[in-house]
């Protein structure tokens, strides 16, 4: 007999290990499959790979922030702050105007504003694809304000006239 | 940790004492800190139940367009008749399917279903009732809306919410004065000159007259009233000396459907 016998399982004792075959079948195809697919994955990865994609610079550069004095160019709240929360303070404005009806926002350093995203926020940043977009678009978010609400910049009227 | 019963209903009581006066206590501290960020403007008109009467004795069909047309162009309310582009034009059948109005016109049998009967004045059968939300007192829209965007603010408007409307047409169905519309498509083509201050709709949700709530903040008369000539008229019906109150002391006034029990707060002197 060949083998060493002697082997056990808790049927009883066996004279020989039944023979499993241990082999992946089309071995080299299977390997080859999972290497184009695992580069297919992250081929945008390799794609960008040491590519540098510059961080958005939100253009301030409209007619009417222009026209502002230098001490007066300041956003409702301080910009650092509006950069980081200006979407809570959007929804905020959205829930008081809506929902409770007082329509005049007090800003931390006194000021009075309509609390309006198209007619306060939009009057002074009226350059909504270099403003609003630039940072939205590198950060891959699409808010839905502008189904309903108008940007006010000319190419709004262009873009329906084409439709 | 061991804890006597007396101590643990001391320091619970105390903290519920804590909980309970924490806002007030903060009130007390620092007045008006907490909700002081937001105010009504100063020349906003303030009311607690907003009403209209209209006066169909100084009513007609050009008068009632006027108001149309001011409600429609403020309101950026898409004129399916008349598109951008040409090429968008829809046809009648569509037109009634997609129609958007906040305010609108009908003849007496149409506005007064079940009180109209054969030889009637025929001055006042051909009028043109000018319709709108009647802003119930006691809305069914409000009642059947299951995100609330339709609710009611304290000083009686029924007022629409966009940005938490899913579109469900539960409060056209429960409407019986057909007051609101579905946005079966993008407005914006025919919407020839866009009113910058006020947004459009998007498709998918419901949208129907506010009263003009956005221009009582700002101090203004609803627009319709404003182009009426005086045959509409506006104002707060717990205000014994406002013009809506006197009207209805001197004319007797009819309203839509009222045995329906919404209480509907537009009136027309017939």
């Amino acid at each position: 007999m060949a083998g060493n016998g002697n082997y056990k399982n808790e049927f009883g004792v066996f004279a020989e290990k039944p023979k499993v075959q241990k082999k992946i079948y089309d071995r080299n195809r299977v390997f080859a499959g999972l290497a184009i697919f695992l580069v297919l994955v992250t081929l945008p990865l390799w794609n960008n790979l040491g590519k540098v994609v510059p961080a958005p610079k939100p253009s301030l550069d409209t007619p009417a922030i222009q026209k502002l004095a230098v001490k007066d160019k300041k956003c409702v709240e301080p910009t650092p702050w509006m950069r980081a929360n200006h979407m809570q303070m959007l929804v905020d404005w959205r829930e008081e105007v809506v929902r409770n009806g007082p329509r005049d926002y007090t800003a931390s350093d006194g000021r009075k504003f309509a609390a309006s995203l198209s007619n306060t926020c939009m009057d002074c940043h009226s350059n909504k694809s270099q403003f609003c977009d630039s940072c939205h678009n590198y950060v891959a978010v699409t808010p839905t304000c502008w189904g309903c609400h108008l940007d006010k910049e000319k190419k709004q009227v262009a873009k329906a006239e084409a439709k | 940790m061991g804890m006597d019963r007396r101590k643990f209903i001391k320091v619970a009581g105390f903290s519920t004492l804590v909980g309970l006066g924490g806002k007030s206590a903060f009130e007390l501290l620092f007045p008006g800190e907490l909700e002081a960020a937001f105010q009504a403007k100063p020349e906003a008109l303030k009311g607690k139940r907003w009403a209209m009467v209209v006066d169909m004795k100084k009513m007609d069909e050009a008068t009632a367009r006027k108001c149309v047309e001011a409600c429609h162009k403020v309101h950026n309310v898409p004129n399916l008749d008349n598109p951008i582009n040409p090429k968008d034009k829809v046809s009648s059948e569509e037109k009634v399917r997609w129609e958007i109005k906040w305010i609108w016109t009908e003849h007496y049998h149409n506005a007064f279903p079940g009180t109209e009967y054969e030889h009637m004045v025929e001055k006042v059968a051909h009028l043109p009732f000018p319709l709108l939300c009647n802003h119930c007192d006691n809305p069914p829209c409000v009642r059947v809306c299951p995100t609330q965007a339709t609710y009611r603010r304290p000083d009686g408007i029924v007022m629409m919410d966009m940005h938490r409307c899913i579109g469900c047409r539960f409060c056209m169905a429960g409407c019986p004065f057909s007051a609101r519309s579905f946005n079966w498509r993008d407005p914006r083509p025919f919407v020839k000159e866009v009113f910058q201050e006020y947004p459009t709709r998007e498709p998918g949700v419901v949208e129907k007259c506010t009263f003009c709530e956005e221009r009582l903040a700002k101090g203004q008369l609803p627009a319709c009233v404003v182009a009426s000539n005086g045959a509409l008229i506006f104002g707060d019906l717990t205000d014994a000396k406002s013009k809506v109150r006197e009207a209805l002391k001197e004319k007797f006034t009819i309203r839509r459907k009222p045995f329906l029990g919404t209480n509907p707060q537009v009136y027309y002197i017939v």
